[in-house]
């Protein structure tokens, strides 16, 4: 199974969002009153991190496992950017979740938040509904 | 192993999860995102006859693993290696019975419904924009993940107390 990989990778990824507390609702209500430098210290080493890897990749032209050059991600704008990002925030503050920690809560014993995970996918399928009519 | 039961400090946690957006790309060309698997789902399960689920999602399926792989890093941080003196929800807000009343649909099925809407909208999330967009110097990344903050800020001020209120 090719894909059994990416088990055990999404398993020190949840691992690291559990026990650095990034699916706690506490932490993410203090990121946002700015009580706690806890969350924000995740971001300001995780994102230099990845980058600093992206960095050598290019570089030294690392091939992929098998042996493919790799593709750097992209992301291009569009307002969706703004309006969808704005109205994400709500959500994760309502939830103490972004996507990852949706999965991990459910793990770490917060049986009720498959109720906010099945929400979540709610909102995607409206959104794919709703698409052409909202401003890209 | 002591150290395993205790939080991590986020200089610990914070470059394991920087470090997953280059492993992914050396296994396979895998882009780190996790809002997408919301997709992956509906694709699978009701994609209807709308646009954005109609695609071959069995291609993305790794991304499901992926997140089955969180699910399962959930299980083995939150109950198996845990001293079990840290709570990560307030119980009071996110329980069962919480789901009979107006705070708790607000806050459950209102939020999470506005994560799986505004991800999808933005095209990614805290993983996709928020670490791998930035780690690849993406400016609109930059962008959606100023804007993740700011509405996350205002509604904390602005409307959260309330809702707790009720």
């Amino acid at each position: 199974m090719k894909n059994l990989k990416y088990i055990l990778v999404g398993i020190v990824f949840g691992l690291a969002l559990t026990k650095g507390e990034a699916i706690s609702w506490y932490r993410i209500q203090q990121m946002f009153h700015f009580e706690s430098f806890h969350m924000y210290g995740i971001f300001m080493t995780a994102v230099p991190v990845g980058a600093l890897g992206l960095i050598l990749i290019r570089k030294f032209q690392v091939k992929t496992f098998s042996g493919d050059i790799v593709e750097m991600p992209k992301k291009e704008y569009h307002h969706g950017v703004i309006l969808g990002g704005l109205i994400f925030g709500f959500g994760w503050t309502l939830t103490g979740a972004c996507p990852g920690p949706l999965y991990a809560q459910i793990g770490a014993g917060y049986s009720v938040t498959i109720v906010t995970l099945l929400a979540a996918i709610a909102g995607t399928w409206f959104f794919g509904l709703l698409q052409k009519y909202l401003p890209d | 192993m002591d150290f395993l039961y205790k939080p991590w400090p986020w200089y610990v946690a914070g470059p394991i999860i920087g470090l997953t957006v280059p492993l992914l790309l050396l296994m396979g060309n895998k882009r780190l995102g996790i809002s997408s698997s919301l997709r992956h789902i509906c694709a699978a399960c009701v994609p209807a006859s709308i646009p954005l689920f109609n695609y071959d999602w069995k291609k993305e399926l790794w991304n499901l693993y992926f997140v089955g792989g969180v699910l399962i890093g959930g299980v083995l941080g939150g109950i198996v290696f845990t001293d079990g003196t840290t709570e990560l929800m307030p119980r009071e807000y996110f329980n069962w019975s919480e789901l009979s009343t107006s705070r708790g649909l607000i806050m459950m099925v209102g939020g999470g419904f506005m994560v799986g809407f505004g991800t999808r909208y933005a095209r990614g999330c805290t993983s996709g924009h928020g670490i791998t967009g930035l780690a690849a110097l993406q400016w609109p990344s930059l962008v959606a993940t100023m804007s993740f903050f700011l509405g996350g800020i205002l509604f904390t001020y602005l409307l959260l107390p309330y809702i707790l209120a009720l």
